[in-house]
């Protein structure tokens, strides 16, 4: 099976900073990957590297392979704008743009040139259900999406980045800023999501990436030290540094 | 040490705990046995309510601790191998305990030449030599002592094969002390009983240790 992910030898530099070392990754399509490690240690950085986030940083150089469907998008040629229809991103922090709910979700797909009426309300509709907000917003579409609850809110920047059909999906610590409640409804959205999209996960909370998590990778100073079945790594991780960092010993 | 450390370290004082209260009613019930002092067996039976009360406790801390701390890896299977544990060392108390029941029924001495024969010294101190070498092994993490318990247990295994003739012939040639003799069988069993069971706990220990599952597994020991 071609993973549907792939990096090969990765570095990384923030100028003279070494901030990946190395990485040889892969994934598998359908699956949920986590990315853990203390601050600072790159798995950020690495789940950027994605969808060529890391562009935007004054002096970043990439160098090494990192695989989409077994094509390198670590080329100058390549243009990003396509590579992020492809790879959606939700942040730590609900960002929705201030607009309606229902613009927030049919933002992607007016840029991407669908316009038809119908076309973008099924569209919409099929995102925030996928997103596990339809029920609770379809009355709403044109409220604020400025004031829906926060966990709401960070649902529905999920539906925006599945509107435009990714086929990958970064999440970097996506509830770090929600309550409990909120929380437990994206870890269920991201066990459903696995069925038809990929995703990498970054979080600092240890049992949330044991529970929404099919493979963990533990990072360490720009090194991936650990990546093994989620299973193994939280009861019989191989590596003593992986073992000292979940068990809250280090770190 | 952190507060997760600092209550496992206290789950592994209690275990360590149970285990002392747990053969010190085994040494006392064979010392009740080989000079039927009926106190003394009275006194097991009335411990085990305190075994019975460290079990629930015990079990009570590896819920706290799986609750709030949610531990992982090695720290995981600690907490799984101690609440394990603290079970096989309750059922341990209840074969004490059991044998405490027998010297309390019985109306005369057990036959000192038959208890010889059936090496019923050489079994209990076998089963002792297990549980010392088990809270060896749990208490400094060091699987090596808990696998020399599986050859004990193959000794205690086969002086409880070995009692079965010894008791049958017994029996043969003194029908009038059947009970006396099936009595002192089931002793035996209880014995046999606390071996495997000692060999459950070296196990659990070789699991929370080398991460090594033997349970089942037949090609490593057969005879559990």
């Amino acid at each position: 099976m071609t993973p549907k992910i792939e990096t090969k030898n990765l570095q990384l530099y923030y100028g003279a900073h070494h901030a990946l070392k190395g990485i040889d990754f892969s994934a598998n399509a359908n699956t949920v990957t986590a990315l853990i490690g203390p601050s600072g240690c790159g798995k950020s950085t690495f789940l950027r590297c994605f969808n060529r986030m890391n562009d935007l940083i004054d002096g970043c150089e990439v160098e090494g392979q990192i695989l989409i469907d077994g094509m390198n998008i670590n080329d100058k040629y390549l243009n990003v704008d396509e590579l992020r229809k492809k790879v959606g991103m939700v942040f730590q922090k609900p960002n929705p743009f201030p607009k309606s709910i229902f613009e927030n979700v049919a933002y992607g797909l007016r840029i991407n040139g669908i316009n038809d009426k119908k076309t973008l309300e099924e569209k919409v509709e099929k995102a925030l259900r996928q997103a596990a907000l339809w029920e609770e917003v379809k009355d709403n579409l044109k409220k604020s999406a400025m004031s829906i609850s926060g966990g709401q809110q960070q649902r529905l920047c999920i539906a925006r980045a599945l509107a435009v059909e990714p086929s990958l999906v970064l999440m970097d610590e996506p509830t770090s800023a929600l309550d409990p409640i909120s929380t437990s409804k994206v870890e269920e959205l991201i066990y459903q999501l696995k069925e038809k999209y990929t995703i990498l996960i970054v979080t600092h909370n240890m049992q949330q990436a044991a529970r929404v998590s099919d493979r963990t990778a533990f990072f360490y100073i720009g090194e991936m030290i650990e990546y093994n079945d989620t299973t193994e790594i939280f009861t019989n991780p191989k590596i003593e540094r992986t073992q000292n960092y979940i068990t809250g010993r280090f770190g | 040490m952190t507060h997760l450390e600092t209550e496992l370290d206290k789950l592994k004082g209690d275990i360590t705990g149970m285990f002392i209260l747990v053969q010190k009613q085994l040494n006392k019930s064979i010392q009740s046995l080989l000079t039927m002092d009926k106190d003394l067996a009275r006194e097991i039976i009335a411990a085990e309510k305190r075994v019975n009360a460290e079990e629930l406790k015990i079990d009570r801390v590896c819920e706290n601790i799986v609750a709030l701390f949610n531990p992982v890896a090695v720290d995981l299977r600690f907490v799984f191998a101690s609440f394990k544990i603290n079970s096989h060392l309750e059922r341990m108390g209840d074969n004490a305990k059991g044998i405490a029941r027998y010297v309390l029924e019985m109306s005369e001495k057990f036959d000192a030449d038959l208890i010889a024969k059936l090496q019923l010294q050489e079994m209990f101190s076998v089963a002792n030599k297990m549980i010392d070498e088990n809270i060896a092994a749990f208490e400094n993490g060091d699987s090596s002592k808990a696998r020399l318990v599986f050859e004990m247990d193959e000794r205690v295994d086969a002086i409880n094969f070995a009692a079965n003739n010894i008791v049958a012939d017994y029996i043969k040639a003194n029908t009038d002390k059947a009970i006396h003799l099936l009595n002192l069988m089931s002793i035996i069993r209880k014995l046999e009983r606390v071996g495997d069971l000692q060999a459950n706990i070296a196990e659990e220990i070789i699991f929370y240790v080398d991460a090594e599952v033997l349970k089942h597994d037949k090609n490593f020991h057969n005879k559990i």
